[in-house]
């Protein structure tokens, strides 16, 4: 594309190498990349994690959400020298790991994926607004589902097994409907 | 089929598309890495019109890293220009209606001319995407601007600059349908009233842009692309023309394809340019599209413009219809005559109207050429005749609810000769269903019309604008020309299927396993279901124009009816049965007379092998596969109703949907938790072309809404709750009895909404006359209201 010029062969420190470690789905991984390597590029083309998929690079669709130190991040918006020393997990291994393992069999039940780009991405903003948020109204999982986009479903089927999971939660309470609920969050 | 044994097709079978989605090992067209593989970026205009003086790429070439830098200048000796015409309409349309066409083709890349904001200038390969951007930019273009051309009234205007100079004009098709006779029925007509209306262009939007990579194996001199396409076989026509391969040399799949919706379902002059590249350099060479090149370089749609004329009776009956109609198509037109043919073919809709004339022009202009958008035409022409209804309704004070009563066409009149060819040639014969008991059901589920309307002036009483906005709609749907199966039985007992379908997220594996499934007395488990290649399957169409389900599904029913006389007939010679005392059932042939008299697939499989040991009676050729086309006469038609129940929040001059309703007929439904998938995912993206979605071009041609920041699509939090209300006729002109669904749930949410706002806001003579709906309209309609009334607040 003709995005903006990276003034090539200036001394703008693009691309310098960087050595960083990090963490990825439990395995320690290090390499030397450009300073201007997006993190989503070093995920998916140098840890071979084409799991996270990337469906905007500007940070509105939310197709390439992993977890940053346990916090849903968009790795189209950070470079990969930002997570130097941090712990990422992927798709990949929250599927691995079971952590998601009922939010996937939910999605499943309720048709909450098509085409499944947005879905891993979708899977995760949903684990992290169930992780984070103790009560869950209706009206804050429709709100937290929106920070990504999927242009198959409808989202109805997502909002179906995200209000499930959040319902089936040991500690949870049952979600409320939204004039009770404490809009805090 | 085994008629007793329908177990699969009609249930919600869980897709067996999931597992892999779910765990993030789809695989997607930028998922796969080929040894040696290269990078390729384009430069792409920032100008929507003008001529190409020079282009110098030595800086470009000389950025360590680069492989090679191509110019159209360069490229076009060597690869004729990809056509506007890929779906060209047959022989019969061509017979039947008054037509004249002069669609350009399109460059690979802008030879001396640019014609759009986004047309390719330059393609870069180099061994990193991020050296091929940093390349980019470092390509000199010299350029005369060119005033550009930036809509209808700008195309057609006398003096126009030309978007195609080696055309007449910048009209570039054009085409009428007549049905008796519109001048004189009109002219006699008791009541008459004159609109013009606007559908506005928006986009697909899938969620994964495009992109194409391809790989040339010099030893076979052949080629495999690997596209994120609905079509296929139409790549691989495209590319073994272009470059002189024969098409067993030329291989084309689709991996997994995260979304499509038409924007993917033609060639675009990526599929082909890769190709070249591949077998130019000798190494894989991949291009995957970024979103803000998707949102100028893919297609766009809709974008028309109607001047209508209706002529009707003091009781508000439909007597004549006079559609003239102007798309603006941008600088190509892919797809050619496409979605406006459909639009005149289902401009009439449910109603019964005697007279039509409808003339469609296609114009180019300085813009991202349009193609099909799930609905294709029918979106466009159904805002015009929902709209008209309405407006015929208000001129008469007649409820809206009740001037489609009287205009519909009854069940009683099935199946109906609407009085139009449609877009295959064929005269367009709606087969069947009850339109008016969708179009009741639909009022009845938001409540009655009794109910509805008192709750409206109360709520009016109260300074609360309730609105009641209703689309009725057919749709031609599973059109041909065809589509084929390949079925055989593999020496494991597999029952293996290919079709030229390609799914985009429809569930394509799941629905056709389902199909086979029944065919042959197996789980769908037991069946493995291959699209989206070429080398699967010889001939193949494409998934377009929500004809799938009908098209593939009936081809695996023929294949396997034939592969299964064949294996029947082996059966019964290893048994010494007569083979019509054969069943199958759970993968196993049974005999019906004796109970322990059985044979297993596999063995039949073994028997039927070419050569030594088979065990095949006389005249049974070795072997278990067949490969069938299906070739639909014509169009089977699913109709619907959606209506909506909103209200205009006069804090915010914005439409909340208090309810929305669906009541649509697709024949036979194989999956129907799937079935709703494809409603809601259509309702939803027909929700945000009425009220988020819009592509917006300044005054001199360039994109304004060039991010997901700028064009904005329904999230979670827009999208109210949908109740789908199936009606199941079954189709007759398929033995499955199925009619396709695809796109029909995006074809009707816009003009709902709109209808629904007009209802609500009818006090205030609010009449809106174009897509989509702006708050600003509201606030003005307010205004005005409020400043000729200053007493109602």
């Amino acid at each position: 594309m003709w995005l903006p010029a990276l003034s090539h062969g200036s001394n703008d420190g693009m691309t310098d190498k960087h050595h960083i470690e990090v963490t990825i789905n439990g395995t320690a991984t290090q390499g030397v990349i450009d300073a201007r390597r997006l993190l989503s590029d070093f995920i998916r083309e140098d840890c071979a994690l084409t799991g996270t998929h990337v469906g905007c690079e500007h940070g509105v669709c939310g197709a390439c959400t992993i977890l940053f130190n346990g916090e849903a991040a968009r790795s189209c918006l950070m470079f990969a020298v930002q997570v130097d020393g941090a712990t990422i997990e992927t798709i990949e291994g929250l599927a691995k790991s079971g952590k998601i393992a009922r939010l996937q069999m939910l999605f499943s039940e309720h048709h909450a994926l098509q085409c499944g780009y947005c879905t891993p991405g979708m899977l995760i903003v949903a684990h992290d607004l169930l992780q984070h948020e103790e009560t869950l109204s209706s009206e804050d999982i429709r709100e937290g589902m929106s920070a990504a986009l999927c242009r198959c479903t409808g989202y109805e089927g997502i909002i179906k097994a995200v209000t499930q999971a959040a319902a089936e939660r040991p500690t949870a309470p049952q979600p409320q409907s939204a004039q009770n609920s404490d809009k805090a969050s | 089929m085994n008629p007793t044994l329908s177990r699969y097709v009609g249930k919600s079978v869980p897709r067996k598309e999931d597992a892999r989605l779910l765990a993030g090992a789809g695989r997607y067209l930028a998922d796969i890495v080929l040894p040696n593989m290269l990078h390729v970026a384009f430069l792409r205009s920032s100008i929507p019109h003008a001529r190409i003086k020079s282009i110098d790429v030595s800086r470009a070439r000389a950025l360590p890293g680069v492989v090679e830098i191509l110019t159209g200048m360069d490229i076009w000796p060597f690869l004729a220009p990809v056509p506007g015409m890929q779906n060209k309409p047959p022989t019969a349309w061509r017979r039947a209606v008054e037509h004249t066409i002069n669609i350009p083709d399109q460059p690979v890349l802008a030879v001396d001319k640019i014609r759009y904001v986004g047309e390719g200038i330059a393609v870069i390969v180099a061994i990193d995407r991020y050296i091929a951007e940093d390349a980019a930019e470092l390509i000199d273009v010299d350029l005369v601007t060119l005033d550009p051309v930036t809509g209808i009234d700008d195309a057609v205007r006398m003096d126009a600059p030309r978007v195609h100079e080696h055309l007449e004009s910048n009209v570039v098709a054009e085409f009428c349908v007549r049905k008796g006779d519109a001048a004189s029925a009109l002219a006699s007509a008791p009541r008459k009233l004159h609109h013009t209306f606007y559908n506005h262009r928006c986009l697909a939007l899938p969620m994964e842009c495009r992109g194409v990579l391809a790989d040339y194996d010099a030893r076979m001199d052949s080629i495999t692309i690997w596209s994120s396409t609905q079509v296929v076989h139409w790549v691989r026509r495209e590319v073994a023309k272009r470059l002189e391969l024969p098409e067993s040399r030329v291989r084309c799949l689709a991996p997994d394809v995260g979304g499509g919706f038409g924007v993917k379902g033609h060639v675009y002059p990526e599929d082909i340019l890769i190709a070249f590249l591949a077998r130019r350099i000798g190494r894989p060479v991949r291009w995957v599209e970024d979103r803000q090149e998707h949102l100028v370089n893919s297609a766009h749609a809709r974008d028309d413009r109607h001047a209508v004329e209706i002529g009707f009776d003091n009781e508000g009956r439909i007597i004549a219809l006079r559609d003239q109609f102007l798309k603006d198509s941008g600088a190509y037109t892919p797809v050619g005559i496409g979605a406006p043919s459909n639009t005149i073919a289902h401009l009439m809709g449910p109603y019964r109207i005697p007279h039509l004339e409808a003339t469609a022009r296609i114009v180019v202009t300085n813009k991202t050429p349009n193609a099909p958008y799930r609905g294709s035409g029918r979106p466009e022409g159904v805002f015009v005749m929902e709209r008209l209804i309405d407006l015929v309704a208000h001129d008469l004070d007649i409820d809206t609810v009740e001037v489609r009563r009287r205009n519909m066409i009854p069940a009683s009149a099935m199946p109906y000769a609407s009085g139009v060819p449609y877009r295959d040639g064929a005269p367009t014969i709606y087969d069947g269903g009850d339109y008016p008991a969708a179009f009741e059901n639909a009022i009845a589920a938001l409540g009655g019309l009794a109910q509805i309307r008192e709750r409206q002036r109360n709520a009016l009483a109260e300074g609360r604008y309730i609105g009641l906005g209703i689309g009725s709609y057919v749709e031609g749907t599973g059109a041909g020309p065809f589509e084929g199966a390949t079925v055989r039985i593999e020496p494991s007992g597999t029952i293996y299927v290919a079709t030229g379908a390609c799914a985009q997220g429809q569930g394509h594996e799941t629905v056709f396993a389902q199909v086979a499934a029944d065919e042959w007395g197996v789980a769908p488990d037991a069946v493995n279901v291959v699209i989206s290649d070429t080398a699967a399957i010889t001939l193949g169409y494409g998934t377009i124009a929500s004809r799938s389900a009908v098209n593939s599904s009936s081809a695996i029913r023929r294949a396997s009816g034939v592969l299964r006389e064949k294996v029947l007939a082996i059966a019964a010679h290893i048994l010494e049965q007569d083979p019509d005392d054969l069943e199958l059932r759970d993968g196993r042939i049974f005999s019906k007379s004796k109970s322990n008299v059985s044979l297993s697939l596999k063995d039949v499989v073994a028997a039927s092998m070419p050569g030594w040991d088979n065990n095949r009676p006389k005249g049974i050729t070795g072997g278990l596969e067949v490969t069938e086309y299906f070739e639909p006469p014509t169009v089977t038609w699913a109709y619907a109703t959606h209506a909506a129940l909103i209200e205009v929040d006069t804090r915010i001059f914005a439409p909340k949907i208090l309810k929305y309703v669906v009541v649509h007929d697709a024949g036979v439904l194989i999956n129907p938790k799937l079935a709703e998938g494809q409603i809601l995912g259509g309702v939803c993206q027909g929700l945000g072309s009425a009220l988020l979605e819009e592509v917006v071009y300044s005054d001199s041609a360039q994109l304004l809404t060039g991010s997901l920041a700028d064009y904005l699509v329904p999230t979670a939090s827009d999208m109210p709750s949908v109740e789908i209300i199936h009606i199941e006729t079954p189709s007759k002109l398929n033995e499955l009895g199925v009619k396709g669904l695809g796109e029909g749930g995006a074809i009707a949410p816009p003009v709902v909404i709109v209808n629904a706002v007009c209802d609500a806001l009818k006090p205030l003579g609010f009449e809106l006359f174009a897509t989509p709906i702006r708050r600003s309209d509201i606030l003005q309609a307010f205004r005005k209201y409020r400043a000729a009334t200053p007493l109602s607040r």
